[in-house]
């Protein structure tokens, strides 16, 4: 398979300029993300910053109700809130390691823009977090963490002003920066190495879940399920699953107001084959191939296109979305 | 065009409009989105250029994004293309490594694909566009985005040396050039030069095409 593909989908869609940076990122994953001194520095922050592991938790009123026995992994007792700063916290001791002085992102929710800012300040790097213009309305305590944390937050007035757009407008940042700059990239999206970057941190949900799974109860869940927007805690919620034939894993999108033709944001469902953001991915886009402005109520699943590797799952047979 | 022609430009380059145009700058970001609005499309442009071919004395090259080519068919673009008299394609976000989806396509119709490299791109990566590109090189001038700013920072004449070196093909200096000034400084380095930002502002400013090319004459 070609390099940093998953399927047909993955790859570096991106201007030259931003080649050398990511092929320095590749070449600090082989080097110093899968040393046994980053793995256990890792594995440290994650248990004393971050409260890791997460619980899992057993729903047995909600179980009754539905006639499904649940647990849910709570990602949302994490330090700042939610699985964001797995991937974050990863990534800026991955970045200090590299000699990086700035941490770059996008967040739509501002949940990866907190995460990043705490990161940063836990390491003390510099942030800069960008957002689109009405996500900075609809988020506003989150963009208040932000600034108490001392990130930088700018404002995208461009296109939809929302996720794609700050994606768009850090991406252009990260060109005239890259010398003392990391893009902390909060999905597992994005040009290679970005997808295989933000999956091996986020696994960390998935390792945890099967074996409490398993402790808890003797044996491996029926079916995992998983919200999908840019797909980071999807797929951190599947990887650990992905050998176990018997698990089924479900992927769920976001439907927007559910009328047939409303903006939505469900791309694995509705969308098509095409390129954005430095992937080949599955896109909402008009036969010309402009991209569709997605919609939903959750500004975390606000995103018009869908992590790489997940087109590939759904290829498979599996998660089915 | 026409006037840009008539005015003495050797290359015309044509923004093929997208709604997310990441390696642009403010002012051709806007000039895409306003054309989108006006419902430009790529037939829009190749069916324009077709009824044209044959009036311009400049090269044709379309520059843009991957995604709306890659939706269009790159088979039956690259046909359209050359049909339609366009020598070469620039395509933004599209580095060497993912040019073979649609390079065949572009050999069989005579179109080229222009290489972009930057003041961070080795000698190692430029000598793999020279082994596909033709027509010529440009080489983008800031570590910036496009009309960013109004100096031309020293190491593009070395970036320049050793892009003669690498190519056989001329090699242009594009993004960021805003002054008649600098053009003095890249004689003997570049063979051409690249205008976008400078000319729309210059537009948009209520000047014409004409003057514009005035100044740099």
């Amino acid at each position: 398979m070609k390099k940093g593909y998953f399927g047909d989908f993955g790859g570096q869609f991106v201007p030259e300029l931003l080649m050398p940076p990511l092929l320095e990122l590749e070449q600090a994953m082989d080097t110093i993300l899968y040393s046994k001194e980053f793995q256990n520095d890792f594995a440290t922050l994650l248990r004393d910053n971050v409260g890791r592991p997460s619980a899992l938790t057993h729903c047995p009123n909600v179980s009754k109700d539905i006639g499904v026995e649940l647990w849910l992994k709570r990602e949302d007792l994490n330090h700042t809130g939610a699985h964001k700063i797995n991937n974050t916290l990863g990534q800026a001791l991955l970045a200090k390691k590299m000699g990086k002085d700035v941490l770059l992102t996008e967040t739509g929710a501002g949940m990866n823009g907190v995460a990043t800012a705490t990161a940063a300040a836990m390491m003390d790097m510099e942030c800069v977090v960008y957002m689109g213009a009405k996500d900075v309305e609809r988020q506003e305590p989150n963009v208040r963490r932000m600034e108490t944390l001392g990130a930088e937050i700018i404002a995208v007035e461009s296109g939809t002003r929302t996720l794609k757009d700050a994606i768009n407008a850090a991406l252009r940042r990260w060109i005239s920066t890259q010398s003392n700059t990391h893009y902390c990239f909060g999905t597992a999206a994005g040009p290679h190495p970005f997808p295989l970057l933000v999956r091996e941190l986020q696994a960390v949900i998935s390792k945890e879940a099967r074996q409490q799974f398993l402790d808890r109860t003797g044996r491996l869940p029926d079916a995992v399920s998983a919200c999908v927007g840019g797909g980071s805690n999807a797929i951190g919620a599947f990887h650990h699953f992905v050998g176990d034939e018997s698990v089924r894993l479900v992927g769920v999108e976001a439907a927007g107001s559910g009328e047939p033709g409303c903006h939505n944001s469900a791309p694995l469902n509705l969308g098509s084959d095409g390129c954005l953001h430095g992937m080949k991915t599955k896109l909402l886009q008009t036969e010309q191939g402009q991209i569709l402005p997605s919609h939903s109520i959750a500004p975390g699943l606000d995103y018009p296109a869908s992590v790489p590797s997940t087109p590939t799952f759904r290829a498979a047979g599996a998660p089915s979305t | 065009m026409e006037v840009l022609d008539r005015a003495g430009a050797s290359v015309i380059e044509i923004g093929m409009p997208f709604s997310d145009p990441v390696a642009d700058g403010p002012t051709v970001e806007a000039a895409s989105l306003h054309s989108l609005e006006l419902g430009v499309d790529l037939d829009y442009i190749l069916d324009g250029l077709a009824e044209r071919k044959g009036t311009f004395n400049a090269a044709l090259l379309l520059m843009g994004y991957l995604n709306p080519v890659m939706q269009y068919g790159f088979e039956r673009f690259a046909k359209r293309c050359g049909e339609a008299g366009v020598s070469g394609l620039i395509i933004a976000d599209m580095p060497i490594d993912e040019a073979c989806c649609i390079k065949d396509a572009l050999d069989t119709h005579g179109v080229s694909l222009i290489p972009l490299v930057g003041l961070n791109t080795e000698a190692e990566r430029m000598g793999l566009y020279a082994d596909g590109g033709d027509g010529f090189c440009y080489v983008v001038s800031v570590m910036g985005i496009t009309g960013q700013r109004d100096t031309l920072p020293p190491e593009v004449k070395e970036k320049l040396r050793q892009a003669q070196d690498v190519f056989d093909i001329p090699v242009a200096l594009g993004f960021g050039i805003q002054r008649p000034e600098q053009l003095e400084e890249l004689k003997g380095l570049a063979d051409a030069a690249v205008f976008g930002s400078a000319l729309i502002n210059h537009i948009n400013d209520g000047g014409s095409a004409e003057s514009f090319m005035q100044r740099w004459k």
